[in-house]
């Protein structure tokens, strides 16, 4: 089932199936950082309030972004 | 590519530009290569400038090396991102486009980052792949088929540790041979990729799934340690403690350096007063000027240093991301962008390279926020006016194993950021609405603190600060010891240059508790905030009826406890610096900016000067 990333639990992984392009250049921006569609995606730190931010591992990587962001790419959990 | 305008004798020089993703190590290699001091750390968005420099071949073929601010793709989002395309392109103003482009990558990052360098080869320039860090790589278990990554990408591909010459070594071998190929114009320009983005990482997906491969470990050192570090409780916690702590130990550990420096000052002045003619004016300018003034803000040396010391430790570690991340949620929650927190840490270094680091903050609205609340974080230069006030009115009681001093000075950069904060959400709702919520950064992984970095971070700060004496404060106090002694000191301060001159000023300054000399030191206190401190010294050492002795004592003997708490409530505030308010003109191309962030922190530091002599004046402090 797709979902969006802001809907994993911590240390769920999921598959990236694509991106929202609601927001072309946001789209652009998580493109260009490394996601990808096919990649793993896994949020493993979450802030104090309204789990905003969130960090998830990707590729080795450890990418913080906003919840407004994650929202963006969309998964499906494994 | 031969550069054209050379004349046939001289020697030809080849000129390349470093370009990467940010924190890849661009900054490390440049310094390595060329011999310069950029500031390199360990979080992405440091370098936000191009900077040139040179060096020689073994073969003595000579270099032009350029640095660049880090970029993902080639779409310049930011300020920042765009001076480094622009300088790919041959777009900057009186600057060539470069010969060759070192693309460098993070080696642990392959996978995630391969398309970047495909994206590169449309630039048409001749491209190789420098992979850095490869120690890290092959700690973290990752193996790489270099040769594999050549053929199918079709430009060279070389592995490097730019922190290290022997890492260096093969990268300095490669440019040896391929300088000559460029300027000979046989370097192989790559093949245009000219997919779109979506095709490009599909692509580089295939090829670094066949080239890359990494021994899955259960844990990494730096998922171990974030573990702790990112919890949304502890983590908070663990950062407060930090901060705590940084602020305490400025106050445990500068004592003896201190008193060190000021008796060295005092002997100074002593022997100047025997050496030169008794009573004469040469001898009131260097004892009473040059010397009081002087000393006076550079006994606070070893308090910049060891602030520094802690800064520049957790920069280099790689926890100011961690940071920034952590406060995320709060920065989030006032409506700020995500990428204000570097820029709003480096403005308690001084708020100059701060408001120049919004440049990494792609939305103009958000940029313009930072720049306005960055003069609120608490400068180096406001140290030794926070030191000198909390020295000479606040008691040194113990609570525990904390000090009642170092908590003071830690509330006072907390109110500030408060604050910081109080504006930004009042700015973010009127003047500057609208713009996405963006954080969207990588967070890198803990390093071992370059030890020579290090140590020339630190340097570079003990010399900022002790030059700022040399430049403005040596001079100021000149200038103030000669208003503050003629015409006649008969009638005491008021009857000198000086007093007339901060006599229009201080019925304005009268209702907040400040007296004539606060209102006169207040206006050289415009070139520097710390001239604040040398010029009250020269006019209490010019003053007769003034206790002799460190500034400190004679503060005691002639402010009362109110006066000098709105003082330190002022300069939480502090609107004046010439030099803030410049290159706020400068990255918002006018006096708008500017001439608003003057006014708001002018009212905001009246008020709060005000309410906190009422309010102690009411509590009979
Ligand atoms: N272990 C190791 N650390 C490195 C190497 N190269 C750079 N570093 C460290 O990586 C961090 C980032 O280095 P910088 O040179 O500031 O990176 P940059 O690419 O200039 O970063 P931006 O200016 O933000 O784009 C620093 O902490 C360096 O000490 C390397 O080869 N090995
Ligand atoms: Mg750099």
């Amino acid at each position: 089932m797709t979902t969006r990333l802001t809907n994993l639990a911590k240390n769920e992984t999921g598959v990236i199936t694509g991106f929202d392009d609601a927001d072309t250049d946001l789209c652009t921006r998580l493109r260009e950082i490394g996601f990808a569609e096919g990649d793993n995606v896994t949020p493993l730190h979450f802030g104090l309030f309204g789990k905003n931010p969130m960090s998830v591992r990707l590729n080795g990587a450890l990418i913080a972004l906003r919840k407004a962001e994650a929202k963006a790419i969309l998964v499906k959990a494994l | 590519m031969v550069h054209e305008n050379q004349s046939g004798t001289r020697q030809k020089i080849a000129r390349f530009a470093l370009l990467g993703a940010p924190n890849c190590g661009k900054t490390s290699l440049f310094n390595a290569l060329t011999g310069g001091r950029a500031k390199v750390a360990n979080y992405p968005g440091v370098t936000v400038e191009y900077r040139k420099g040179e060096f020689t071949l073994p073969n003595n073929q000579t270099v032009e090396l350029l640095d660049l601010p880090g970029v993902y793709g080639d779409c310049g989002h930011s300020m920042d991102e765009r001076v480094a395309i622009d300088a790919v392109r041959g777009n900057l103003e009186g600057e060539r486009q470069p010969d060759g482009l070192l693309f460098l990558m993070d080696a642990s990052h392959i996978t995630t980052h391969l398309h970047n360098v495909l994206q590169a080869k449309n630039y048409g320039l001749p491209v190789v792949l420098v992979l850095n860090m490869m120690d890290m790589a092959a700690r973290d278990g990752i193996e790489i088929d270099v040769a594999a990554l050549e053929s199918s990408l079709g430009i060279p591909v070389v592995s490097c540790v730019a922190v290290r010459a022997s890492g260096r070594a093969h990268l300095l071998d490669f440019l040896n041979g391929w300088a000559g190929e460029i300027l000979n114009d046989t370097a192989t320009v790559p093949n245009a990729e000219g997919d779109s983005l979506k095709d490009l990482q599909a692509k580089a997906r295939n090829i670094s799934g066949v080239s890359v491969s990494r021994i899955e470990k259960a844990e990494t050192f730096t998922q171990r340690i974030d573990k702790i570090v990112l919890h949304p409780v502890l983590g908070i916690a663990i950062l407060a403690a930090i901060l705590v702590f940084m602020f305490q130990a400025v106050y445990w550990w500068a004592g003896p350096f201190m008193d060190a420096i000021e008796s060295g000052f005092g002997w100074l002045q002593g022997v100047s007063e025997r050496l030169l003619p008794a009573g004469g004016w040469l001898t009131s300018l260097v004892s009473d000027g040059v010397i009081a003034g002087v000393g006076s803000v550079l006994i606070f040396l070893p308090q910049i240093i060891i602030l520094f010391a802690f800064i520049l430790l957790l920069e280099a570690s790689g926890y100011m991301a961690r940071a920034a991340f952590l406060v995320d949620t709060l920065m989030a929650k006032v409506g700020l962008n995500g990428r204000a927190f570097i820029p709003l840490l480096s403005s308690f270094a001084c708020a100059i390279p701060g408001i120049m680091a919004a440049r990494t903050i792609e939305q103009e609205r958000d940029r313009l926020t930072t720049i306005l609340i960055a003069p609120l974080m608490t400068c180096a230069a406001r140290w030794p006016v926070y030191i000198m006030i909390i020295g000479a009115f606040i008691p040194n009681t113990k609570i525990g194993f904390l000090r009642l001093q170092g908590l003071v000075a830690f509330g006072l950069v907390v109110v500030g950021i408060l604050f910081a904060m109080i504006m930004a959400f009042i700015f973010k709702r009127t003047l500057m609405k609208g713009a996405k919520s963006t954080l969207l950064i990588e967070l890198p992984s803990y390093k071992m603190p370059v030890f020579k970095d290090y140590l020339l971070g630190l340097w570079d700060r003990a010399k900022i600060f002790i030059n700022r004496a040399g430049r403005i404060i040596l001079p100021a106090s000149v200038i103030i010891w000669f208003l503050a002694s003629y015409p006649t000191k008969a009638n005491g301060i008021a009857g000198t240059f000086a007093g007339k001159i901060g006599g229009v000023i201080e019925p304005v300054l009268r209702p907040i508790g400040f007296n004539l000399e606060i209102a006169i030191s207040l206006i050289p206190g415009m070139a520097a905030r710390e001239v604040v401190v040398g010029a009250l010294a020269t006019i209490y050492s010019l003053d007769s009826e003034a206790v002799d002795g460190p500034i400190r004592e004679v503060l005691q003997n002639s402010w009362s406890l109110p006066t000098a708490l709105a003082f330190l409530a002022w300069f939480v505030f502090a609107p004046q610096c010439l030099s803030t308010l410049a290159i706020m003109k400068k990255e918002t191309n006018g006096w708008k900016w500017p001439l608003f962030a003057f006014g708001y922190l002018f009212v905001l530091a009246y008020v709060a000067a005000g309410l906190t002599f009422h309010t102690a004046t009411a509590f009979g402090l």
